[in-house]
C-alpha cells in the first residue's frame, strides 16, 4: 500500500472515529414514515410534527443532558422498504427506539424486526387491531385501534338514528379491520348492514362500488381510507347521487383538505379525527394544542396537515419521556420505562394499557376520538 | 332499484378514458416496440401541466387543455431525442431498463416540484350531475368521454389516412426498406413517440380534473394501459379502443355483481383468458418474428 492510500485510509478512520465521538453527544431516535409513494402527504406531515417536537425538546435542553437527533427514513409507502428502513435504523444508525410506520400494513411488516433486534417502536398512526393483539411486546401504540374508534362512535348511532349502514373500505389491514369493527358495533345495536364494499388502495374510480351502495338504500355510509381516496369518494358519491350520510374513520381524512379539494361535495360529511385544530381550546390539554398549532403555522406548514402532524409531536414526546425515565438510551431500558410514562399530549393524556396474549402483551394508549362535520365549507363540532 | 343501468353507463364513460390511455401506448409499445414504463408519467405530467395552467397561472380551462397536451408532446420528443435516439438497435432489455429509470426519475421529480399532497383542478362544469331518470353522470366525465372519442378517431385517421401515418407504418414494419424509400426514420421515431406521449398527457389533462393529481397517479394508469394494449393486440388502434371498453365493462360489472375486492383482478383474468385463446390479442395480425 503506498503512502497516499495509507494517508487516505488513516484520515477516513479518523473521520469515522470523530463521527462516533460526535454521535455520543446526541441521542438518536429512528423514524420510518412514507415520505414518497401513495401515503406521502400524510407521512411528511407526521415527520414535520416530529421535527417540531425535536426542536422544542432540544430548546429545553434535550434529555439526559444530551440533545436528541431524529433519523428519518422514507419507507416509500411500501412494506418491503419499511422493513429495510427499520433494519438500517437499528443496525447502522444504532437507534435505541423507533417511531413508525404510518399505515397498518407498513407497521405489521416492520414488527418481526422489532422482535429480532429487541428494539421498541412507538406506533403513531396505524389502527389495525392485529398490531397490538399479535403478541409483540415491543409495540407501543398511541393511536386508537379501529375497535376503540367504533366504541367511541357507538353513542352516535341512536343520535343519528342509523337503521342501515353501507361500508366502503380500502382493501388492506387498515380498511378491512375498521370495516369489521364498525360492522360488529352496529350489529350489536341492531343496525342492518347493507353493502360492504372494498377498493384497491390505489384505485381512483369507485363508480361500480357507489352504484351498488346507492342501490342498497342505506342511510349511512362508512368510509375507511386515506384522504386522497376519500376526496374522490365524496365527489363521485355526489355525481352518482348517493344520498346516504358519509362518515369517515381512521383520523387520516383531513377535513381541511377535503374542503379545499372536494368543495361542495364535502358538505354534510362527518369525520372521526383525533385532534381538532379548529378548536384547540376545547381539547384535553389546550395549552399544548395551542402551542403546537402556533409552531406549525410559524413554520408555514400546510394547515390541512395538522390532524396528521400532531401524531409525530405526541409520539416523540412519549419516546423522550420514556428515555428520561429510563435514565439511559438503551432499547431494553426504554421498553421497560415506556410502560410507566404519563405524557400530556395534544390528543390527551398518554399512558399505556396491556393488550394481546398474556406474557407477550403490546402496549396500547386510550386516546380521545372526536367527531366533526363539514358544514358550509367549515368544520363544526358534533 | 336495480343499479344495472348505472353500472352500464359508468362502464361506458370509464371505457372511453381507458381507450384513450390505451391508444397512446399502443403507438409506442405496439408499433415502436419500446416497453415504455414511463407512459404513466406522461399521464401524470399532463395532469400537472393542467394544474399549472389552470390553478397556478389562472388560464382558461379549455385553453389549458391543448397547452398541457403540447407540453406533453414536447416532453415526449425530448425523451425520444435524449434517451431513445441513442438506443436504436439496442436490445429490448436495455431500452426497458432505461425507461424504468425514466419512470422513477420523472415520478420523483414530480414529487420534488409539487410535493406529495394531492392537488385538485377546478372545472367550468356544474357540480350537479346530469340526471337521466334513474341514472346520473357528471358533466365533466361526459366531456372527457366525448373528447376521448374525438382524439381516438383523429389518431386513427392520422395513421391510416395521412402520408406521415403511412411513413410511420412503413418505418416500423421495415426500417431499412423505409429508409431506402426516402423516409426519414429518425424523425418518424421522434414523431411517433411524441404523439403517443401527447395522447398520454391528454388523458392526464382530461382526467386530472375528474380525479385528483398526485405524483404516483401514473402507476395505475401505466398498468391499465399495458393491459389494454395487450388485450387489444399490439399496435392496433381499434384493438386498444375495444380493449379499453372491455376492461371497463369487466371491472364495473365484476365489481357490481361479483366482488368489488376483485375489481382490478377481473380485467386481468379476462386478459389471461383472451391470451390463452388468441395469443396475439383481439385485433392484431399474426406477425413474423425475426
Amino acid at each position: 500500500m503506498n503512502l497516499v492510500w495509507k494517508t487516505v485510509a488513516a484520515a477516513f478512520a479518523a473521520s469515522l472515529m470523530a463521527g462516533t465521538a460526535g454521535a455520543q453527544d446526541t441521542i438518536k431516535i429512528g423514524v420510518t414514515q412514507p415520505l414518497t409513494g401513495a401515503f406521502a402527504a400524510s407521512g411528511n406531515y407526521v415527520a414535520q410534527g416530529a421535527k417540531l417536537a425535536e426542536e422544542e425538546i432540544n430548546k429545553q435542553g434535550g434529555v439526559l443532558g444530551k440533545k436528541i437527533q431524529l433519523v428519518i427514513e422514507d419507507n416509500k409507502s411500501n412494506p418491503t422498504e419499511a422493513v429495510a428502513t427499520a433494519e438500517k435504523l437499528i443496525s447502522k444508525d444504532k437507534v435505541p427506539v423507533l417511531m413508525g410506520a404510518w399505515s397498518s400494513t407498513l407497521t405489521l411488516a416492520v414488527m418481526p424486526k422489532l422482535m429480532e433486534y429487541q428494539v421498541p417502536m412507538l406506533v403513531e398512526t396505524s389502527s389495525s387491531g392485529k398490531i397490538t393483539t399479535s403478541g409483540n411486546p415491543y409495540i407501543f401504540r398511541i393511536s386508537p385501534t379501529s375497535e376503540m374508534e367504533a366504541k367511541a362512535f357507538a353513542p352516535m348511532v341512536k343520535k343519528f338514528n342509523i337503521k342501515k349502514a353501507d361500508f366502503l373500505a380500502t382493501n388492506n389491514d387498515f380498511g378491512l379491520g375498521a370495516s369489521q369493527e364498525f360492522q360488529k358495533m352496529l350489529k350489536e345495536q341492531g343496525v342492518q348492514i347493507g353493502a360492504a364494499e372494498t377498493m384497491d388502495p390505489k384505485a381512483t374510480d369507485f363508480s361500480a362500488q357507489l352504484a351498488k351502495i346507492k342501490a342498497s338504500g342505506a342511510d349511512t355510509l362508512f368510509v375507511t381510507t386515506a384522504v386522497e381516496q376519500a376526496t374522490l369518494i365524496l365527489r363521485q358519491a355526489k355525481e352518482q347521487q348517493v344520498k346516504a350520510r358519509i362518515i369517515t374513520t381512521g383520523g387520516s381524512v383531513s377535513p381541511d383538505q377535503l374542503i379545499a379539494q372536494a368543495g361542495a361535495a364535502a358538505d354534510g360529511s362527518y369525520h372521526l379525527v383525533f385532534f381538532t385544530p379548529w378548536f384547540p381550546e376545547a381539547v384535553k390539554n389546550p395549552d399544548i394544542a395551542v402551542k403546537f398549532v402556533g409552531l406549525w403555522n410559524a413554520k408555514g406548514h400546510n394547515v390541512g396537515g395538522l390532524t396528521e402532524g400532531f401524531r409525530g409531536w405526541d409520539g416523540l414526546h412519549t419516546i423522550v419521556a420514556a428515555i428520561a425515565a429510563a435514565g439511559k438510551a438503551e432499547p431494553e431500558a426504554i421498553r421497560a420505562a415506556m410502560w410507566n410514562v404519563k405524557v400530556k399530549g395534544i390528543n390527551g393524556d398518554i399512558a399505556f394499557i396491556k393488550q394481546g396474549p398474556a406474557g407477550r402483551e403490546s402496549a396500547q394508549n386510550v386516546p380521545s376520538v372526536y367527531l366533526v362535520k363539514i358544514d358550509g365549507g367549515k368544520v363544526v363540532r358534533q | 332499484m336495480d343499479p344495472l343501468l348505472q353500472h352500464l353507463l359508468n362502464a361506458l364513460i370509464l371505457g372511453g378514458t381507458y381507450a384513450l390511455l390505451g391508444i397512446g401506448l399502443t403507438l409506442i409499445f405496439g408499433i415502436m416496440r419500446v416497453v415504455n414504463f414511463a407512459h404513466g408519467e406522461l399521464y401524470a405530467f399532463g395532469a400537472y401541466m393542467m394544474y399549472l395552467w389552470v390553478m397556478v397561472l389562472g388560464a382558461n380551462f379549455y385553453l389549458a387543455l391543448p397547452l398541457a397536451v403540447a407540453m406533453g408532446v414536447a416532453l415526449g420528443a425530448l425523451v425520444e431525442l435524449v434517451l431513445l435516439r441513442r438506443l436504436q438497435g439496442a436490445d429490448i432489455d436495455t431500452t426497458m431498463l432505461v425507461m424504468i429509470g425514466a419512470w422513477i426519475a420523472l415520478q420523483n421529480m414530480e414529487q420534488l416540484v409539487w410535493s406529495g399532497v394531492a392537488k385538485s383542478i377546478n372545472t367550468p362544469f356544474p357540480s350537479a350531475p346530469l340526471v337521466l331518470g334513474a341514472v346520473s353522470v357528471s358533466w365533466n366525465r361526459l366531456f372527457v368521454f366525448v373528447v376521448a372519442l374525438a382524439l381516438i378517431a383523429a389518431t386513427y385517421a392520422l395513421i391510416n389516412r395521412t402520408k406521415i401515418g403511412k411513413a410511420m407504418r412503413a418505418t416500423f414494419q421495415d426500417r431499412e426498406t423505409a429508409a431506402l424509400m426516402g423516409v426519414e426514420i429518425g424523425r418518424i421515431h421522434t414523431f411517433t413517440f411524441a404523439l403517443g406521449s401527447g395522447l398520454a398527457a391528454a388523458a392526464g389533462a382530461l382526467l386530472g380534473p375528474v380525479f385528483v393529481v398526485y405524483p404516483t397517479m401514473g402507476d395505475l394508469a401505466s398498468l391499465k394501459a399495458f393491459a389494454i394494449v395487450i388485450l387489444g393486440g399490439l399496435g392496433s388502434i381499434p384493438g386498444a379502443t375495444v380493449g379499453g371498453f372491455i376492461l371497463a365493462f369487466m371491472e364495473e360489472l365484476g365489481a357490481g355483481y361479483i366482488s368489488s375486492g376483485y375489481r382490478d383482478a377481473m380485467g386481468f383474468l379476462l386478459i389471461i383468458a383472451i391470451l390463452l385463446l388468441k395469443p396475439t390479442g383481439l385485433f392484431a395480425q399474426k406477425e413474423r418474428i425475426g
